[in-house]
């Protein structure tokens, strides 16, 4: 793996949220590392016994999709951290900080930034109007066969592409870490994402999620204590250390973003992609009411928060503990590319680093920690998809409605274990494959088709449903041209010389023109179906202030 | 929800407040946060050794680091002041909406 391409997965993998995809190339298989396998099966076997609590508490499909809704702000604030903080979060900004320095920290903010954004203009009009998906919102006062499907096409391709950069990450992590084959270990984490999410529902995922969420933060903790505690809890002393060895230069933004075209464009991804993915969205319906989706987002964005500071101390410790350590040297790369290359590329600092400050033991726990976090990431994904597949296209497109809660949950159960046997196929198919586009593409995806047609529905009063599939398509097309054209895949992946799109990023044209196709097409709407949209929105409205109308949560 | 309903709720002197407190106070919190962000990715496209400058003569710790961390810690500031203002009055005003929407 060249310099070039680490740069570059980088770059991706940290855009990549929710991505695992935290290695990439060929890596070897590592010696089995037994704390790291006993603590992982404490884990799985702690998160199959809530799996099987909660499936006996999983009687409806409400259960099902929402864990019946009566999950607290608290706990949802910690699920969504745990749906954020993923294992590319983890080791891939902890990687770029110790590649790059003060560029990871620029990344962190990035991802940050939307939650305020949601909690301002998102959250509390999803839940007054929504029930199970996005889409509930998005097909409010729209057409239901046409928004629902073109929303989940937009929630199936974000959570497929999410699930290939998963579980290609997953597979060589767990192979490094733990000295499992690759297949094995993508086939694992297939099945058991299959038995949490088939058998215990939201439940079950969401509990898996803020057990997760609790274990990466108290290690992150002890791994930034322990630095901190070498430099009497002094950051000048830290940095400065960490500049004799590496260079004053990454105490400063390092050109990872450098014109302004691609700065704004990566901010506009981050922004209104966080906003468009459908398993986060999805979590806003687990709690009871607005009140509580607040709460979720305050809590969620203070828990996120304090990870990405951490994340920096780690990075910042690893590399005044792991560069220049023979024990972490990768000496055949060494031989070849000359440098100081570590054992399983830059995206490793964090887990070696948990081995300097806490010996083999805590190396174990972080490495189960890292897989309990791609576990808990592709659980809640695909229950995102799975819903899109049995509420939005089985039960309101193709029964329009007529259809009983525990069918719909049946077909959502069979969806479930679907995908789970795509998601390892692909994971399989994709091993030796450059998948450093498709996280890329998820965001582009989620930001300007899913996003502009959930954000107009509940604003735009002038929406209608041809201005919303016209415009959601142009969106969704865009975004799939302009990646495909742009340097990481017309250039690093087919070979061309010169990318005919300039520019990583797409957001910035494809959320653009989704945002005006949407507009031109409804408001030259001039159908009576359109008419009747625009009326209906009034209703709609005082519903999303106020509540009145919005789903409750159930009553055991 | 009947128009009936819908004309009443519109009416209602509470909800007119409600809608337009809470908007005004969401839209002035969002463009302080963007305005936030965008000042600070616009800076170092432009002009990244602005925040490359060290806080002092003899430190490696440059401006940046705090203003990086201030960022984060303002963003968690604002979805606390929003959820404390809007569980607290605007639910309060919401309550009562809902109240009048109860009596017939």
């Amino acid at each position: 793996m060249n310099m070039n391409r680490i740069f570059l997965f980088l770059i991706l993998g940290t855009v990549a949220v929710f991505a695992a995809g935290a290695i990439e190339g060929e890596v070897s298989k590592q010696a089995l590392n037994m704390s790291a396998i006993v603590m992982f099966l404490l884990f799985v076997g702690g998160t199959l016994g809530i799996t099987y609590w909660a499936a006996k508490r999983t009687k409806s499909a409400k259960d099902f999709y929402t864990a019946g809704g009566g999950i607290t702000g608290f706990q949802n604030g910690m699920a969504i951290a745990g749906d954020y903080m993923s294992a590319a979060s983890f080791l891939g900004i902890s990687g770029l900080v110790y590649l790059k320095g003060y560029d990871g920290l620029i990344y962190s903010i990035g991802f940050l930034v939307g939650w305020p954004i949601i909690l301002f203009m998102i959250a509390e009009p999803l839940r007054n109007l929504g029930k199970y998906t996005f889409a509930d919102v998005a097909s409010y006062r729209l057409k239901q066969t046409p928004i629902r499907s073109l929303a989940a096409s937009g929630s199936i391709a974000t959570v497929i592409l999410y699930l290939i950069a998963q579980m290609v990450g997953s597979g060589k992590l767990i192979q490094l870490l733990f000295g499992l084959q690759y297949e094995i270990a993508v086939v694992l984490v297939g099945v058991l994402m299959i038995l949490y999410v088939t058998f215990g529902g939201m439940l079950a995922t969401t509990w898996v999620q803020i057990i997760k969420a609790f274990l990466l933060l108290s290690g992150a903790t002890f791994m930034a204590i322990a630095v901190m505690s070498h430099y009497n809890f002094n950051f000048g002393e830290l940095f400065s250390h960490a500049t004799e060895l590496k260079g004053i230069e990454i105490m400063s933004p390092g050109g990872l973003v450098s014109d302004p075209i691609s700065a704004i464009s990566l901010a506009v991804a981050l922004m209104f992609g966080t906003a468009g993915l459908p398993h986060i969205l999805m979590r806003f319906f687990t709690v009871s009411d607005a009140k509580e989706a607040r709460k979720s987002v305050f809590y969620a964005t203070g828990f996120i928060g304090y990870f990405y500071i951490l994340t920096f101390i780690i990075g910042f410790g690893a590399i005044v503990m792991v560069l220049g350590n023979p024990q972490y040297l990768d000496m055949a790369k060494q031989a070849i590319d000359g440098g100081q290359p570590i054992l399983g590329g830059n995206n490793m600092a964090a887990i070696h680093l948990s081995h300097a400050v806490g010996g083999d033991f805590f190396l174990g726990f972080i490495s189960a920690v890292a897989f309990a976090t791609i576990l808990a990431v592709v659980s809640g994904l695909t229950l995102a998809g799975a819903s899109a597949i049995s509420h939005d296209l089985y039960a309101s497109v193709i029964k329009k409605g007529n259809v009983d809660s525990m069918k719909e949950m049946k077909v959502s159960k069979i969806a479930t274990v679907v995908l789970g046997i795509v998601a390892i196929i692909m994971g399989i198919m994709f091993e030796k494959q450059n998948i450093a586009f498709v996280v890329g593409l998820a965001f582009a995806i989620a930001a300007s088709a899913n996003f502009p047609i959930l954000f107009l529905s509940m604003y735009w009063k002038k929406l209608t449903t041809r201005g919303a599939v016209i415009g959601g398509s142009i969106g969704l097309a865009t975004a799939v041209l302009l990646v495909v054209l742009g340097p990481i895949v017309w250039v690093d992946i087919l070979g061309n010389a010169e990318a005919i799109f300039p520019y990583k990023y797409p957001a910035l044209f494809s959320v653009t023109a989704a945002f005006i196709g949407i507009w031109f097409f409804s408001v030259t709407d001039s159908s009576h179906d359109a008419e009747a949209e625009r009326e209906a929105f009034e209703a709609q409205y005082i519903r999303s202030q106020t509540g009145i109308g919005a789903e409750g949560a159930s009553e055991h | 929800m009947n128009k009936e309903l819908v004309d009443k709720i519109k009416n209602n002197p509470d909800y007119q407040e409600l809608v337009s407190k809470r908007s005004g106070f969401a839209i002035k919190l969002s463009i302080a946060m963007l305005v936030v962000y965008f000042t600070f990715i616009l800076t170092i496209a432009f002009s990244p050794a602005t925040l490359g400058t060290p806080l002092s003569a003899d430190s490696v710790t440059t401006v940046g680091i705090p203003i990086g961390i201030a960022i984060i810690i303002f963003a968690f500031i604002l979805t606390g002041v929003y959820t404390k203002r809007a569980n607290g009055e605007f639910d309060d005003l919401n309550n009562k909406i809902k109240e009048s929407v109860k009596e017939n």
